[in-house]
C-alpha cells in the first residue's frame, strides 16, 4: 500500500507539503500532489520528522515478560514516533551471545512496530570479568553494533580499555553506564541535601563523573568511540565538553526525565521516582538542557525501564530502579527544549533520529526527508496536549514518573518504511 | 487532616508542646494503683516490627496497653512478611483486622510513609532505616524538659554517628521546633553531604563544645562503620569522640547526658558516665512510655487526631 | 464564653449571681460542708479542672477560715474517661493532682462549677476508682442546672438554676475571668 500523507511541515519549517511513500521510501514531496492509487492520509499540518531512534531501551525479553515483552515495547516505541530502538543487553538470560540477540532481532522483526537493533553485553553475564563474544553478535543477523553493560558499570580500567579497542575491528562502540561502584554501594538516590533529610543513601555525581572522565581518556589513548549513557550531572557535561574540544570521538545521550525532573520528588518515598542514574538537582538538569541545545550531549534516549508492579508498589529501598519513557520522550523534549526555543524541529530529528541512528550505526533510519530515502517517518502535532495515563498506556508497565502531566505534543502518525504503524495517535 | 505520625516535622511547635503536656499527665498514671486509662477501649494498635527492637516495640506495646488498646504485635520474623509477601499486602491484611493503628519500625526509610498511603488507620513511625524516630525524639524532648525545666534554648551537643541515625534526624528537627540550639559533633566522614542546611551547627571537636552544653547526647556507633572506612579504629573514635569520665567532668554542675540505647559501652560513652548521676538513660526508657500514651491518645483518642501529618 | 458585641441577635447574657452573692454561696456551701461531714475531719476536696478545681481551694479556703482546718485538696481531670472522646478532637489533658495523703478511706468531695448532663461526674467517679477506694463520695457544685441524663445528684449545691438546653450557663471566676459571677446566655 503506498501513502500519500498531506499537510505536513517537514521539521516544522515552512508551507505545508504533501508525501507520496511508494514501496517503503519517499517518492515525492510537493504540493498538491493527485491521489493516484495512494491511499490518503490528512497530514492536518503537522510537524514531519524522520521516524525517532532510541540507543537506550529495555524491551524485557527474554525473561520479565511480565514487565515488558518486544510486542508491547516496540508498540510503546512506535506510539512514541519512534522507528527503531535498541534494546539493551540486560536480559535473562543476558544478551551477551549471538543466539540471544539474533532471538531478540527476530521479535522485533515479528512484532513489526519498529525495528529492534540489540545492544550486546560487554561482558559475558554483565559480571564485569570476562569479555563477550563481541565480534560474533557483530556478524549475527542482528548486526549488532552498540556494546553496553548497562544497569552496571564496566568498572574495571583495564577491561574497559581492552573493550574500546576490540570493538574497532567492527566499527562498533561500547555505551557506558557510568558509575563508579564502590561510591555508589547500598545507593538509593542523588547525594545531596535532599538524601540527607530522607535517610537514603546517596548516589554522588562524582561516581559518575570519575568513570566518565577515565573513559574518555581511555578513548583517547586506543583511538576508540566511546558513548555515555544517561548523562545525568552538570560536571558530566562539562567533562564531555572538554573531551569534544580535544577532538576524541566521545558521544553521550540524556534522557527525558534527567531533563525535567529533580531528587526532591525523592521525598514522597514514591518509588516511580526511582531511577538509576538518580534523578539530580534543579542546576543538573539546566546543565543537561544547554548541553543538549548546544550539542555537547549528542541525543536523547529514554532508557525506558518498565518494570511490574510488584517491583514498584514496595518500600523506596526494595523498588527496582527504572521509568517507562517511550511513549512521553517527544513531549518531555517539546516541553523542555523546543516550546522554550532551546531547540528547533529540525535540531530535534538530529538528537532524536539521525545522530542516534549514527552512533548506533543503523542503516535505513535518522535520514533525511528526502526523496529516495526511506520512508521511515513520525508526524508530530504542535496543539494537541495531552494528559500521561499510566492505565492506558501501551507498554505493559505503570512506572511513568509523569502520570497525570500534561504534554504539549503528540504523535499523530508513524510510518516504518512506509507502512504505518500508528495512525491518529493510535495503533495502526 | 492529619492523622500519623511519620516524621518530626510533622509536629509544629504547638503539637510537641500538646504531646509533652500530655505525656506529663500520663506519666502519673505510672504512681498510681491503677496502671490503666480507659481511654483507648474497644481501638486496635498493631506493633508491626520488621526489625528487632524488644525495647521499642515493649514500650509501645505497654502504651498502648496502659490506654486499654487491644495490641496484636505483629513480627516480620515467622509471618508470611518473611515469604515474599509486601508490605502492601501485609498492610491491608492488618485493616482488615481492624488496626486502627499501625506502630511500625523498618529497615527500610521512608516505608511509614508508604504504609500511610495504603491504610485508612493512623502510622506512628517507629524507626524508618536512617530516615527517622520521632516519638524517640519527642521522648528526649520530655527527659530535657523533666531534668532541665525547658527546652528552649537549651544547648544540646548530639555526638557520634550522625549520617546513619534516624535518632539524630528527629531530635535536630523536633528540638530547632522546640527552640533548643543544637550542634552536632562527628567525625567528617560521619556527617551527612547537606549537613549545612540543617538547623544545627556543626563541629569536629567534642571538647571544644562540651563545656557550654546543658545536654549532651551520645548515638551508638556501630563497629560495622570501621569496616566502610568512616573511622579507623574504635581505640581512635573513643579518643576523639568518646565521653570518657575526663570529658564529662568538663560538664557544668546540671547538664546531663543523655543516650538513646542500646549503647557501646567503652565505645561511645564510659561505663561510669552511662551509670552516673547526670546520666538520664533509665529515665528515658521510663518516659518512652508516658510519651507514646500521649501519642497514641492524641492520634486515636477523639473522632480525628489532634497531631500529626498526612502522607 | 465571650459574645460578639455588636450581633444584633444576641441577646445580653443574664446575671444569675453576682460576685457578691457567689461569695456568699461559697461560704454557705462551706458551713453546709461542715455540718454534713462532722467536722471535715476525713474529707479531701477534689475539683474538675478548671473552675471546679478553683471552687475547691475556696472551699477549703473557707472551711480554714471558719474552723482552721486544713482540707487536703487537689483536682481530678476527667478527660481520659469521658464517654464522649470519640465525639471530637482529643482534648488537651488538665491536670491531676492528689493530695499526698491519697484518697483510701477518706471522704472524697468532688467539686464542679455546673452540673448537668452528670457525665463529667460519671467519669469523675471511674477515674476516682483507678486512684484508690474512698470511704464514701459526695459532691458539690457552684449551680445545677438540670437535664440529667445519669442518675447522679448533688450533696451542696449553690443555686439551682432551671434552663433550657438553648441557654448556657458561665461561670466566672476571678482566677479565670477577672471577676466572680454567674450568667445564663441564650444560645444562636
Ligand atoms: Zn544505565
Amino acid at each position: 500500500m503506498n501513502y500519500l500523507v498531506r499537510d505536513v511541515r517537514p521539521y516544522g519549517e515552512g508551507e505545508p507539503v504533501d508525501v507520496r511513500l511508494v514501496d517503503g521510501a519517499i517518492a515525492e514531496i510537493g504540493t498538491g500532489l493527485s491521489d493516484g492509487d495512494s491511499r490518503v492520509y490528512a497530514g492536518g499540518g503537522a510537524v514531519l520528522l524522520p521516524g525517532l531512534v532510541d540507543l537506550h531501551t529495555h524491551l524485557r525479553e527474554p525473561g520479565r515478560e511480565d514487565a515488558e515483552t518486544v510486542e508491547t515495547g516496540t508498540l510503546a516505541a512506535a506510539l512514541g514516533g519512534f522507528t527503531a530502538v535498541h534494546a539493551m543487553a540486560n536480559t535473562d538470560p543476558v544478551a551477551d551471545t549471538a543466539g540471544v540477540v539474533e532471538q531478540v532481532w527476530r521479535l522485533g522483526q515479528e512484532a513489526g512496530h519498529c525495528d529492534v537493533a540489540p545492544v550486546g553485553a560487554v561482558t559475558v553475564g554483565l559480571r564485569g570479568e570476562q569479555m563477550a563474544e563481541l565480534g560474533t553478535m557483530a556478524d549475527s543477523a542482528a548486526r549488532v553494533r552498540v556494546f553496553s553493560d548497562d544497569g552496571t558499570c564496566v568498572s574495571d580500567a583495564s577491561l574497559m580499555r581492552r573493550a574500546l579497542e576490540y570493538v574497532k575491528a567492527f566499527d562498533g562502540v561500547i555505551a557506558q553506564h557510568a558509575q563508579e561502584p564502590r561510591l555508589t554501594v547500598g545507593a538509593q538516590m542523588n547525594e545531596g541535601v535532599v538524601s540527607s533529610r530522607l535517610g537514603l543513601t546517596g548516589w554522588p555525581a562524582v561516581a559518575e563523573e570519575a568513570v566518565i572522565a577515565r573513559d574518555c581518556l581511555l578513548a583517547a589513548h586506543v583511538g576508540s568511540r566511546l558513548h555515555v549513557c544517561h548523562v545525568s550531572t552538570a560536571g558530566s557535561v562539562e567533562l564531555i565538553r572538554w573531551a569534544k574540544s580535544k577532538g576524541w570521538d566521545v558521544t553521550a545521550e540524556v534522557t527525558p526525565h534527567h531533563l525535567v525532573l529533580t531528587d526532591d520528588l525523592a521525598a514522597s518515598y514514591d518509588p516511580v521516582f526511582k531511577v538509576n542514574p538518580p534523578l539530580r538537582t534543579a542546576a543538573d538538569v539546566a546543565a543537561l538542557r544547554a548541553g543538549l541545545a548546544d550539542g555537547t550531549i549528542d541525543c536523547v534516549a529514554t532508557d525506558n525501564a518498565p518494570h511490574a508492579l510488584e517491583d514498584k508498589e514496595a518500600e523506596w529501598g526494595a523498588a527496582l530502579p527504572g521509568m517507562t519513557g517511550l511513549e512521553t520522550a517527544l513531549g518531555i523534549v517539546a516541553e523542555t527544549m523546543v516550546l522554550p526555543g532551546r531547540l528547533t524541529w529540525r535540531q530535534v530529528a538530529e538528537r532524536l533520529s539521525s545522530t542516534p541512528a549514527r552512533i548506533g550505526r543503523l542503516e535505513g533510519h535518522g535520514r533525511p526527508l528526502a526523496v529516495g530515502e526511506p520512508a521511515n517517518l513520525c508526524l508530530v502535532d504542535e496543539a494537541a496536549p495531552w494528559t500521561v495515563d499510566a492505565a492506558t498506556m501501551a507498554t505493559r508497565s505503570r512506572n511513568t514518573p509523569f502520570a497525570g502531566r500534561s504534554l504539549p505534543v503528540g504523535v499523530r502518525a508513524t510510518f516504518l518504511r512506509g507502512t504505518p504503524t500508528v495512525l491518529d495517535g493510535a495503533p495502526a | 487532616m492529619s492523622r500519623h505520625l511519620l516524621s518530626a516535622a510533622d509536629l509544629t511547635r504547638e503539637d510537641a508542646l500538646l504531646v509533652l503536656d500530655t505525656a506529663e499527665e500520663m506519666a502519673l498514671v505510672e504512681e498510681r494503683t491503677v496502671k490503666k486509662l480507659p481511654t483507648l477501649r474497644g481501638r486496635t494498635v498493631v506493633n508491626l516490627f520488621f526489625e528487632d527492637s524488644t525495647r521499642t516495640r515493649t514500650s509501645f506495646e505497654l502504651a498502648a496497653k496502659r490506654l486499654s488498646a487491644d495490641v496484636i504485635n505483629f513480627s516480620a520474623k515467622g509471618s508470611s512478611v518473611s515469604k515474599g509477601e509486601t508490605l502492601k499486602d501485609t498492610a491491608l491484611t492488618l485493616e482488615a483486622m481492624g488496626a486502627d493503628a499501625i506502630v511500625i519500625r523498618h529497615a527500610w526509610s521512608g516505608a511509614p510513609v508508604n504504609l500511610a498511603r495504603w491504610v485508612h488507620g493512623s502510622v506512628v513511625n517507629a524507626g524508618d532505616g536512617t530516615h527517622e524516630h520521632p516519638t524517640q525524639a519527642l521522648l528526649d524532648a520530655f527527659t530535657m524538659r523533666r531534668r532541665l525545666g525547658r527546652v528552649e534554648g537549651l544547648k544540646v551537643t548530639i555526638v557520634g554517628d550522625v549520617l546513619h541515625s534516624r535518632v539524630a534526624r528527629s531530635n535536630v528537627l523536633l528540638l530547632s521546633t522546640l527552640g533548643a540550639d543544637v550542634t552536632l559533633v562527628a567525625p567528617p566522614t560521619l556527617l551527612p553531604v547537606g549537613v549545612e542546611s540543617w538547623p544545627a551547627q556543626v563541629s569536629y571537636d567534642l571538647d571544644a563544645v562540651l563545656a557550654k552544653s546543658d545536654v549532651v547526647m551520645m548515638l551508638r556507633v556501630q563497629r560495622e562503620r570501621m569496616g566502610a572506612a568512616y573511622f579507623p579504629s574504635q581505640r581512635e573514635y573513643a579518643r576523639r569522640y568518646g565521653l570518657d569520665v575526663r570529658r564529662a567532668s568538663a560538664l557544668h554542675d546540671d547538664a546531663v547526658v543523655m543516650h538513646p540505647g542500646p549503647m557501646v559501652r567503652g565505645m561511645e560513652i564510659a561505663p561510669e558516665v552511662a551509670d552516673g548521676v547526670r546520666s538520664t538513660i533509665v529515665e528515658q526508657v521510663r518516659n518512652g512510655v508516658s510519651v507514646r500514651m500521649a501519642v497514641l491518645y492524641l492520634l486515636l483518642g477523639g473522632a480525628s487526631p489532634a497531631i500529626g501529618g498526612d502522607a | 464564653m465571650t459574645a460578639a458585641p455588636d450581633d444584633p441577635v444576641q441577646t445580653p447574657p443574664k446575671t444569675v449571681l453576682s460576685g457578691a452573692d457567689v461569695a456568699r454561696v461559697v461560704d454557705r456551701m462551706a458551713h453546709e460542708l461542715l455540718e454534713k461531714t462532722a467536722g471535715a475531719s476525713d474529707v479531701v476536696l477534689l475539683g474538675i479542672p478548671t473552675r471546679g478545681a478553683t471552687l475547691a481551694r475556696r472551699l477549703a479556703d473557707r472551711v480554714r477560715a471558719f474552723e482552721g482546718l486544713v482540707v487536703p485538696t487537689g483536682c481530678l481531670d476527667t478527660t481520659l474517661y469521658r464517654d464522649d472522646l470519640r465525639l471530637k478532637r482529643p482534648r488537651p489533658l488538665e491536670q491531676t493532682q492528689i493530695p499526698p495523703e491519697g484518697v483510701d478511706g477518706a471522704l472524697v468531695v468532688l467539686v464542679d462549677d455546673v452540673l448537668f448532663s452528670g457525665r463529667t461526674v460519671r467519669a469523675a467517679l471511674d477515674a476516682l476508682a483507678d486512684l484508690g477506694r474512698p470511704r464514701a463520695v459526695q459532691l458539690a457544685v457552684l449551680v445545677d442546672r438540670g437535664h440529667r441524663e445519669l442518675p447522679i445528684r448533688a450533696d451542696y449545691v449553690g443555686k439551682n438554676i432551671p434552663t433550657s438546653l438553648r441557654e448556657s450557663v458561665h461561670v466566672l471566676l476571678i482566677e479565670h475571668d477577672g471577676r466572680d459571677g454567674v450568667e445564663l446566655e441564650v444560645r444562636r
